[in-house]
């Protein structure tokens, strides 16, 4: 297999064209599926009564802002080290996704926080490491506005983000290194095992949809990034005319 | 089944306004995003269009 072939523009704008409409009907179908569980399958929880059913937003949602910095970083640390123009489109098209699902993490985790703890928000080092990713995403978007040359912006939007990628273990270990209200991982309810199943199916379809949506959304922006970064090349001007 | 009712879907055990604020945010950030990424891709589009344009002429001229 030749890795440099899909590595080229023109050949990722077409095979990221037809994976997006697979990946978007997978996150419709998924969510669907995962609120159905969610809200008709799942029993009451029988400490948390009904509230607990955020956590099948809260989670997905938390941890894809997570995955996505860590993406970033990935694909920073490639376009410094290979010195190619691909891996920083896909950060960029990936720093929205990775805001909006953090901004949601915070924003779930306050309504649920509010009925279990009796406050929306606690300066607890689970939740202001969340904050400062949510920071971090908007600061590197700052800093590649600040700066006109494209290169320069590239290469340092990817080491902001290689210096802030220290904080995704620290949100994850968080609820391990110190003692946060938060509670402990989700992934080991120890509730009577069925209840433990359809909670655990739901959440994890819905981080699956969480998945493909973001795949879908990053590929219909990298694509719309690539035509604008190669607009004086031959084949961007014959998908121009051609209006498809 | 979990519930007895619609109401009592809505209810949520009385935590409705949590649960309920938490999926319409929710929505609203997932639904904005892609309005917003429509927007942008065919607003960049145009550009594109009529920067290529300008492109074209300029050559004709020389």
């Amino acid at each position: 297999m030749n890795f440099y072939h899909y590595a080229s523009p023109s050949t990722f704008y077409h095979l990221a064209g037809k994976v997006i409409p697979w990946a978007a009907w997978t996150a419709a179908i998924l969510t669907v599926v995962g609120l159905y569980i969610g809200f008709f399958v799942a029993p009451t929880d029988f400490q948390q009564g009904e509230a607990y059913r955020i956590i099948f937003i809260h989670v997905p949602a938390a941890w894809m802002g997570m995955l996505i910095y860590l993406a970033m970083a990935f694909w920073g640390a490639i376009g410094l080290a290979f010195n190619a123009r691909l891996p920083f489109l896909m950060m960029r098209a990936l720093v929205p996704t990775g805001a909006m699902f953090t901004f949601v993490a915070l924003w779930t985790g306050a309504a649920w926080g509010k009925p279990m703890w009796g406050a929306w928000w606690v300066w607890d080092a689970r939740l202001t490491s969340t904050l400062i990713l949510l920071f971090l995403y908007i600061g590197t978007v700052a800093l590649w506005s600040a700066i006109d040359d494209v290169k320069r912006s590239d290469r340092a939007g990817a080491l902001l983000t290689l210096i802030g990628v220290i904080n995704v273990p620290i949100i994850y270990f968080s609820v391990i290194w110190w003692n946060t209200l938060h509670q402990g991982s989700t992934v080991s309810f120890t509730h009577a095992p069925k209840m433990a199943t359809t909670m655990l199916q739901g959440m994890m379809i819905m981080t699956l949809a969480a998945w493909a949506y973001a795949i879908a959304v990053a590929l219909v922006r990298v694509r719309r990034l690539i035509l604008e970064r190669e607009r004086k090349t031959e084949w961007v001007n014959e998908i121009l005319s051609e209006g498809s | 089944m979990e519930w007895a009712s619609w109401s009592d879907f809505w209810d949520m055990g009385g935590r409705g306004f949590f649960v309920w604020i938490s999926y319409g945010v929710t929505a609203v950030a997932v639904l904005a995003e892609i309005v917003w990424l429509r927007r942008a891709a065919s607003q960049s589009r145009s550009r594109l269009v009529r920067m290529q344009q300008w492109d074209s002429q300029e050559e004709s001229n020389q």
